[in-house]
């Protein structure tokens, strides 16, 4: 039981821990009830006087108090360390102590001869450690945890995270039923320990909405809806997922996630922030989930495509991943200092969303926590630093400006013969920025405080020797680290492929923290599944689809998401998955749900990034005047009902009401996004035209459609909320719609129906459009529909 | 009337059903981007390890009135009888040392210095200099405290800017106002604890970036809210053409009973939080509209800012605007005004520069004082970095410019607990390097945040393993501007 790792508050905003969300409101008053029900949960209220476990694990329970609190100062920084003692190494930290050799930090077996027992429990405030001026303190807790641990012999273990994964047998479960998949026996096991049973299934109607979300990034439709209910086959889930994922919406539901990773953007990034022809790149992603490119090949190609035998040209766009980075066109930037910075951002870009790690800290000094030293950090760096660049191409300026060097060109000829799925709208010049490599290697070096211009001891190619050391056997560029992270033996990177994967269907990783698997990132809740399931997506080549399927049919995903009050005590945060995910849904998607649900997408694939509705004056008040991005020219017609993703991404001014839903800026890599619950995403479900217009033309298909009152709004609610209402929620909208038809004079209509672009059909009693209108904006604000549930 | 709409329309059945179930405790704002009081000190927090504030505060609310694009020091705040002097000299190479240059000069063959085209004069009893470009500025030399000795890392805009914004070059981070948001709340919940303002001069402009005011890694909640001109001042704010607040009630009333159903089935508390961000976004709706509307402002104020701050989007309107957010709780409003990079036609564009924030900057200060709200509010006046005592491009008898100067550049505070009427850190006599009392933005930054109650090395938040801070890994309180 002690292997759960429940932090709810951990990573809170000072803010949010006690004045936020309800859900941690309440968490923190049922924190009293959790005492009481569950006392070994790890949560902050009660925590500190949680019993000690029987056996103290050094992974589990010492290694977390070892790095939060201990490390900075005692851990793998050799330039920080203090009194030369590392106490994150057995044999430095069971050595006699440089400043009294009769003593040692650690005695195995005797917390009462071990100076740091006695220097963390000392009442003299000059002794203590962590020192009082470090702002860290020990609770009574984990004083008591690492006395224990030591009297059990202090035994250290290799951090988890760095040892190749291992597939355990399915753990035992009293309920032998419920498994649907190995899944099912890892998560069951856990409640069972716990005393939770997983809820039922959720109705069917709920799940075809959640499985279609989580596999399209759309609702489904009418007609799914309709067939669904109707089979009662035994596999119909089964069916649908496999109808699902063989639509072309799975690749560009699969593409989102991958694409706030690779920080895809349409503008260079900085100061004038011009427009970029990034997009063939991001088509090819879409591309490459729709062919279910298996994650092996699908990150050697973005990693090291151009460097492959007789590279294709789409290998080579695949390249376009480790270019999205920004690139600045700042007049009088110093450009040497700008290259570093590109080839640190790729570097932490794998080390972040490739291998799960915080490499990042590493640039000025050896990591605090993890077991990277600062050599190390360039040594990986070395691998990204021979690209054919200059940290300054030119200035903001004209389509020969949409890429920099190195980049390839793509005629109309090439989308036909080789790249048959960019959506390439025009016969101009199109470019796009790609990886290659100078002739001769560029020599790298240690950066000394990181600083361009400060050069140390020189590096050849390397990987941090506590992950896996680099084979000789493979080249020393990008295609030989492409090796070394699919080789059988490296502990990282199916774990966290897998982790985002079950993040992005369960709404929480196994290992929350999904940008860091290292000592400072949180404890897997489920280590034995996550390592299972990453065994078996290597023993099955890395097969994406394969990997889905097996997620979403499990029985822990089609559970109903209806929470007790009994289960939000003992797991507010559902980490024992004894619900099903609910989630309010990621920006991109609350539009596509808005546009599809009312018949207004537009389903084309690909193609340069649209310029949707925007409120006015955002582009313009933030600008300096120059380029093609200065002004937002807004797109007519068929291009204002693309779905979210491709909706132009400006990285200084980001669309507004995606961000205000938490979409990402695009910056940096990001593994993680947020998601929160404000005033401000009410007024955009309130009052953004995209909304307002999807209510009236949904409304005015419904009206000139001979049914009555009531059966078009069931039917609006079925195309929005995706179920059949109840009875209840029938009356209050007919009733409001009755109301409104009584309340709104012709002059009025006419003002609430001039709202988007989309014509009106003509001949329609406006009074009634307006009132129906509003009743589907209601329905749209209904907390359910932007909602997996 | 709008309050009566609202408790009729949050009935109180609806209340009694909120708290029913558990919720309804914390009142409409809990979890929303306007952090109620109502938990202050009733012992919830207790145990929560960082106490916030970590001392007594002296300033509460911020009002940061920044100079984009770099306002020459030389021309303003620094002044240089040497330099005039030795205009059209060569810069020795001593005081150069070896200051990295921008691209812009970095190919220039001669580095002529170049004094200031316009006159100083001493002010208040600080006998600050003063140049008479700020004749307005002047008149309140006594409530000043005139910081000469800023220095920064960058030489460029982007990485500056977002650098004294957010403490890193790179971007990414929390901005201070977030930052202040996230360690001390908000005092008014119908408006957003961080607010900002943007205005444009004639000078050569530089853009803003709405990365400036991000929130980074804390809750989205702590983002910079940009208020604009025209009738929509928070985004998607106003209601569509004909949806009175009657009916917009009704809308919300509906809506508000469908959640409550939904909230019935499942339980979930994010569908409670759902509801009472509805019900607070129909109290925005109210609130900034009214903070916003400067019409009823008396005649005696709109002649203090100016006859400009009565026409929307510019720096004089929302100094004013600034006040009247601030008088109301916000925490931190920020201003940028665009146009201060002056690499050519320096004279000319400086003074257009300097006449568009003078009277406004000032007025903001003398207003605040007049109504008691200068001691608990800290005014900032100030750019990215300084501009080079040499001129970039020709230099002729009328016309020069000046290129990016990381080394010193001058900044103002006002209030918030700063000594008033004194000048402080000293520059060489050429104006190029600080002679005596340095101030990194680090130090600045955690000046800021020292005023308001928090210690910047306690103030952190940890992501992704890592305890990260406004000041990164540096800075000292500067103890000599301190009252």
């Amino acid at each position: 039981m002690r292997y759960i790792a429940i932090y709810p508050y951990g990573d809170q905003p000072l803010h949010m821990k006690f004045r936020a969300k309800p859900g941690h409101i309440l968490s923190l008053f049922l924190g009293i009830i959790v005492l009481i029900l569950a006392c070994d949960r790890k949560g902050a209220g009660s925590y500190a006087s949680a019993p000690l476990p029987d056996s103290v694990s050094y992974n589990f329970d010492i290694r977390p108090i070892l790095s939060d609190k201990c490390l900075a100062c005692h851990g793998p920084d050799a330039n920080k360390r203090k009194a030369g003692l590392r106490m994150d190494i057995a044999e430095s930290a069971y050595s006699a102590l440089k400043e009294d050799p009769d003593a040692h930090a650690i005695v195995a077996g005797k917390p009462e001869l071990s100076a740091a027992y006695l220097r963390i429990s000392s009442k003299d405030t000059s002794l203590l450690m962590p020192p009082p001026a470090s702002n860290l303190t020990l609770n009574q807790r984990e004083i008591e945890l690492i006395k224990k641990w030591i009297a059990q012999g202090a035994k250290y273990e290799r951090h988890w995270a760095f040892t190749p994964p291992k597939k355990t047998s399915l753990p035992a479960v009293s309920d032998k039923k419920w498994p649907r998949n190995e899944i099912d026996y890892f998560i069951l096991a856990k409640q069972e320990q716990k005393g939770l049973a997983p809820n039922e299934e959720a109705d069917k109607e709920r799940l075809l909405k959640r499985v279609a979300l989580d596999l399209t990034g759309l609702p489904p439709s009418l007609n799914m809806m309709d067939a669904f209910l109707a089979d009662k086959s035994p596999d119909a889930y089964e069916k649908v997922v496999d109808e699902l994922m063989a639509s072309p919406a799975y690749g560009e539901k699969m593409a989102l996630q991958w694409l706030d990773l690779a920080r895809y953007a349409d503008s260079h990034g900085f100061q004038d922030d011009g427009y970029r022809t990034q997009w063939p790149w991001r088509d090819w992603v879409i591309h490459a989930f729709n062919g279910n490119m298996h994650y092996n090949q699908f990150v050697t190609w973005q990693l090291a495509g151009d460097l492959l035998p007789n590279a294709s040209m789409e290998q080579l766009l695949a390249t376009g991943f480790n270019r999205n980075h920004k690139i600045t066109e700042e007049g009088g930037v110093i450009p040497e200092e700008y290259r570093v910075a590109y080839v640190m951002d790729r570097n932490d870009l794998f080390g972040k969303g490739i291998l799960g790690v915080t490499l990042e800290c590493a640039r000025c000094h050896d990591h605090k926590y993890d077991p990277f030293s600062q050599k190390e950090y360039y040594q990986m760096y070395a691998f990204f630093n021979s690209v054919k660049e200059v940290g300054i191409e030119s200035v903001i300026g004209g389509p020969e400006t949409y890429a920099k060097k190195p980049l390839m060109e793509i005629s109309n000829d090439d989308v036909k013969k080789s790249l048959p799925f960019i959506n390439k709208q025009d016969s101009g010049k199109l470019i796009v920025s790609v990886m290659g490599d100078l002739d001769t290697i560029r020599r790298t070096h240690i950066l000394k405080r990181g600083v361009y211009d400060a050069p140390g001891e020189e590096v050849q190619p390397g990987t941090p020797h506590s992950i896996m050391p680099f084979p000789d056997a493979y080249p020393k560029n990008r295609l030989g680290l492409a090796q070394w992270l699919f080789d059988t033996q490296n502990p990282l990177s199916a774990r966290v492929y897998v982790n985002d994967l079950w993040q992005e269907f369960f709404g929480r990783g196994i290992v929350k923290t999904a940008g860091d698997f290292g000592m400072q990132g949180e404890l897997p809740s489920h280590p034995a599944l996550l390592d299972w399931l990453a065994v078996d997506f290597k023993e099955h080549d890395w097969d994406i689809k394969r990997l889905v399927k097996k997620m979403v049919t499990s029985a822990t995903y089609r559970q109903s998401a209806i929470v007790t009050k009994e289960k939000l005590a003992v797991d507010p945060d559902n980490i024992l998955l004894a619900r099903g995910p609910r989630y309010r849904i990621h920006a991109e998607w609350v539009r596509d749900l808005v546009l599809a649900s009312s018949g207004l997408l537009n389903p084309t694939i690909g193609g340069p990034s649209v310029k949707p509705y925007q409120p006015a004056g955002l582009w313009e008040g933030a600008t300096s005047g120059r380029g093609l991005l200065s002004i937002y020219t807004q797109d007519h017609g068929a291009a204002l009902y693309r779905r979210g993703i491709y909706t132009l991404i400006k990285r200084t001014v980001p669309p507004a009401s995606m961000a205000i839903f938490d979409a990402s800026n695009r910056d940096l890599c990001e593994v993680r996004r947020l998601r929160t619950n404000t005033p401000l995403q009410a007024l955009v479900m309130l009052n953004d035209p995209t909304v307002l217009e999807a209510s009236r033309v949904l409304a005015a298909k419904l009206l000139s459609e001979p049914s009555d009152t009531k059966d078009k709004i069931i039917k609006a609610f079925r195309s929005i909320v995706c179920r059949k209402p109840l009875e209840k929620e029938v009356s209050i909208l007919t009733g409001y719609f009755n109301d409104q038809m009584k309340s709104i004079d012709p002059a009025t209509a006419h003002k609430i129906l001039s709202v988007g672009e989309y014509p009106i059909p003509k001949g329609m009693d406006e009074s009634q459009l307006a009132a129906m209108m509003r009743v589907v904006t209601t329905i749209y604000n209904m907390e359910e529909s932007i909602t997996k549930s | 009337m709008d309050k009566e709409i609202v408790e009729h329309g949050f009935s109180w059945n609806r209340r009694r059903f909120l708290s029913a179930m558990g919720i309804g405790i914390g009142g409409m704002a809990l979890g929303s981007l306007l952090m109620p009081d109502l938990f202050d000190g009733n012992g919830l927090e207790a145990g929560s390890a960082p106490g916030i504030p970590h001392f007594a505060p002296k300033a509460k609310r911020v009002i940061y009135l920044f100079q984009n694009g770099a306002p020459s020091q030389q021309e303003l705040f620094d002044y240089k009888p040497k330099l005039r002097e030795m205009t059209g000299k060569e810069i020795p190479p001593s005081v150069r040392g070896t200051q990295r240059l921008t691209g812009m000069t970095a190919g220039q063959s001669s580095f002529p210095l170049v004094g200031s085209f316009v006159d100083f004069k001493q002010y208040g009893n600080s006998r600050a200099w003063i140049s008479d470009l700020l004749p307005y500025t002047a008149k309140i030399a006594d409530d000043l405290c005139i910081i000469k000795t800023m220095y920064t890392e960058a030489i460029n805009h982007d990485p500056a800017l977002t650098f004294i914004q957010t403490g890193s070059q790179q971007g990414n981070r929390p901005s201070m106002g977030s930052w202040l948001s996230y360690g001390l709340g908000n005092e008014n919940k119908n408006l957003p604890a961080f607010t900002v303002l943007l205005s444009r001069g004639i000078g050569n402009g530089q853009g803003v970036y709405s990365k400036l005011w991000s929130n980074g890694f804390l809750d989205s909640v702590h983002q910079g809210v940009q208020f604009s001109k025209g009738e929509d001042p928070v985004l998607y704010l106003r209601d569509q053409d004909g949806m009175s607040r009657k009916d917009r009630r009704e809308m919300l009333d509906h809506v508000s009973e469908l959640n409550e159903l939904s909230y019935t089935e499942f339980g979930d508390p994010e569908i409670a939080t759902r509801i009472k961000q509805y019900e607070m976004a129909y109290r925005m709706q109210s609130a900034i509209p009214e903070v916003m509307d400067i019409s009823k402002e008396p005649d005696d104020i709109v002649k203090l800012y100016g006859p400009d701050c009565l026409v929307p989007g510019t720096f004089a309107a929302n100094c004013l605007l600034a006040r009247k957010l601030s008088e109301n709780g916000v925490r931190f409003v920020q201003l940028y005004h665009q146009g201060w990079d002056q690499h050519g036609n320096l004279p000319f564009e400086i003074a257009k520069q300097a006449k568009d924030v003078d009277q406004a900057s000032a007025a903001l200060v003398t207003d605040l004082k007049q109504r008691g709200l200068l001691d608990e509010t800290l005014v900032i006046w100030g750019g990215e970095f300084g501009r080079t005592s040499y001129t970039q491009g020709t230099l002729t008898k009328e016309n020069y410019g000046r290129d990016h100067h990381p080394r010193c550049f001058s900044i103002w505070m006002a209030g918030g607990g700063i000594k008033p009427g004194m000048v402080y850190g000293e520059t060489d006599e050429l104006g190029y390097n600080i002679a005596q009392d340095p101030v990194h933005v680090h130090d600045f930054q955690a000046t800021v945040l020292n005023q308001l109650g928090l210690d910047h090395e306690k103030l952190t938040f940890k992501h992704l393993g890592r305890r990260y801070r406004l000041t990164d890994v540096s800075g000292k309180v500067v103890k000599g501007i301190i009252a």
